[in-house]
C-alpha cells in the first residue's frame, strides 16, 4: 500500500529527511518515532501528498479522498463552529448522511455540547478533539496522525485509544508519537528517525 | 455540479467566517471612504474631472489589495489550506470560493465608494461603472491567486503589492479608459479580455501553487 524507497526532503539546502525506506501493507501500522527536528511530520506531510520528495521515491496506493489526516495544526477554522467546520469538510468529501456521521462522531468525542460554538473559544485539547472529528469524518482507508495523544486529557486520551482499538483491524495507519508505549499493544512496525 | 456546489460551500464560508471576525470588510470600507475625503481636500477645487477618475482607481487597487492581503488569513491560521487541499474537491474551486468571496467585499466596499465619489468629484456614467465592475472581477481573479501565493512566503505583506500592483496596470487603463474616453466600449471589451484570459491562467495554475 505504502513504498517508500530512499526518501529524502530538503527545505532549501538544508536535508530533513535523509534514506527513509518502509513498506506497509493494507491493513498495517507503522509507527515513527524520533527526537523533535527528526523529520516525523514532513514525512506524514509527503505520505498525505502535502509535499513531494526531493529524491527517492514514495508510492501511497490510496487515493487522496481515502487519506485522513491529523497534523500539529487542527485544519479548521477559529470563526466556525465545530458543526459549520465538520459540516463544510463533510461537504467537500461528499460524506454520506452528513449530519448524522456529524452528529454521532460529536458525542463520541465529547463536544456535542459545545458544538454550536465558535473553535476560537475551544481549549488545546477541545480543538484536538474536533481535529480527531475532522479526520474520521469520512471513514478513510490511510490514517496518517502526526502525535495525536497531543494535548489530550486523560479522558481524551481514553477516546481516542477506543477508537483506534476500534479502526486498528479495518485500516491502515502511520502514527507519530514520543510515546511508543501507548502503542505498544497494537502489533506494528517501528520506524526510527534519527 | 458538483464543482460549483463546492465553490458555493467554499465562498459561503469566507462570508461567515467575515461576518463573525468583521476584520476585512469594515477596514476596506474605512479605507476607501477616508482615501477619498484626503483625495477631495488634498486636490484643487478646479482640478478637471480626468484627474478625479484617475484617484478613484488609486482608492480602488489599494482597497483591493487590503482586502486581498487578508484574503487567506482563516486559511492560515490553523494550518486549514492544508485541509481544504487535501479534501478530494477539485483544487481550482478553492481558488474560485476565494475570488467569490474576494470580490463580494470589494463590490461592498464600492457600493459605499462610487455614491461617495460622485459627491465628493463628479458623477460616473453607465459604461465607467460598467469598468469599475470589470476591473474588481480582474483584480480579485489575479490578486486570490497571487495572495496565495504570498502567503506561503514569509514577506507576505510586502510580497503581495510587488506581484499585484504591476498586473493591475492594464486594468487601470481599462477603467479610467472605459470612464474617460468618448470609446468607452472599446476599453470595456478590454477589461473583458483580460479577465478572461487571467481567469484561465489562475484557475489552471493555482493547484501548483498549493502543493509544495
Amino acid at each position: 500500500m505504502i513504498r517508500a524507497r530512499d526518501v529524502e526532503k530538503r527545505f532549501g539546502r538544508r536535508p530533513v529527511l535523509r534514506g527513509v525506506s518502509f513498506e506497509l501493507e493494507r491493513g498495517g501500522l507503522l509507527v515513527v518515532t524520533g527526537p523533535n527536528g527528526s523529520g516525523k511530520t514532513t514525512l506524514m506531510r509527503l505520505v498525505a501528498g502535502l509535499a513531494a520528495p526531493y529524491r527517492g521515491t514514495l508510492e501511497v496506493e490510496v487515493d487522496r479522498s481515502r487519506i485522513g489526516f491529523l497534523s500539529h495544526e487542527p485544519l479548521v477554522y477559529r470563526e466556525l463552529s465545530a458543526v459549520e467546520n465538520l459540516d463544510l469538510f463533510g461537504r467537500l468529501y461528499r460524506v454520506p448522511e452528513r449530519r448524522e456521521r456529524i452528529g454521532m462522531l460529536l458525542e463520541r468525542f465529547g463536544l456535542w455540547e459545545a458544538r454550536t460554538e465558535r473553535v476560537a473559544t475551544y481549549s488545546r485539547g477541545m480543538t484536538q478533539r474536533l481535529a480527531l472529528c475532522r479526520t474520521f469524518l469520512h471513514e478513510p482507508d490511510l490514517l496518517v496522525l502526526d502525535e495525536p495523544f497531543s494535548a489530550l486529557d486523560e479522558a481524551g486520551a481514553a477516546l481516542l485509544d477506543r477508537e483506534l482499538e476500534e479502526l486498528r483491524s479495518e485500516r491502515t495507519m502511520i502514527v507519530t508519537t514520543h510515546d511508543p508505549a501507548r502503542l505498544e499493544r497494537y502489533a506494528g512496525t517501528r520506524l526510527a528517525l534519527a | 455540479m458538483t464543482y460549483m456546489a463546492d465553490v458555493t460551500a467554499l465562498a459561503r464560508k469566507d462570508l461567515q467566517v467575515e461576518l463573525r471576525a468583521r476584520d476585512t470588510l469594515p477596514a476596506m470600507l474605512l479605507f476607501v471612504l477616508s482615501t477619498l475625503v484626503v483625495f477631495r481636500f488634498a486636490l484643487p477645487a478646479d482640478t478637471e474631472d480626468e484627474a478625479a477618475y484617475g484617484l478613484l482607481w488609486v482608492a480602488i487597487v489599494f482597497t483591493a489589495l487590503l482586502g486581498l492581503t487578508r484574503a487567506w488569513v482563516p486559511e492560515q491560521e490553523h494550518g486549514v489550506l492544508d485541509g481544504l487541499v487535501l479534501a478530494p474537491c477539485d483544487r481550482s474551486a478553492i481558488w474560485l470560493g476565494k475570488t467569490i468571496a474576494t470580490l463580494t467585499f470589494l463590490l461592498a466596499a464600492q457600493v459605499v465608494a462610487l455614491p461617495a465619489f460622485a459627491i465628493f468629484f463628479a458623477p460616473l456614467d453607465a459604461t465607467a461603472i460598467v469598468g469599475v465592475l470589470l476591473a474588481d472581477i480582474g483584480i480579485c481573479v489575479v490578486g486570490s491567486l497571487l495572495a496565495a501565493m504570498a502567503a506561503a512566503s514569509r514577506a507576505r505583506e510586502l510580497l503581495l503589492p510587488l506581484l499585484v500592483l504591476p498586473l493591475s496596470i492594464p486594468l487601470v487603463i481599462g477603467g479610467v479608459g472605459s470612464a474617460i474616453s468618448a470609446e468607452g466600449e472599446r476599453f470595456l471589451l478590454f477589461l473583458v479580455l483580460y479577465d478572461a484570459v487571467f481567469a484561465v491562467l489562475s484557475w489552471a495554475s493555482f493547484e501548483y501553487v498549493v502543493t509544495e
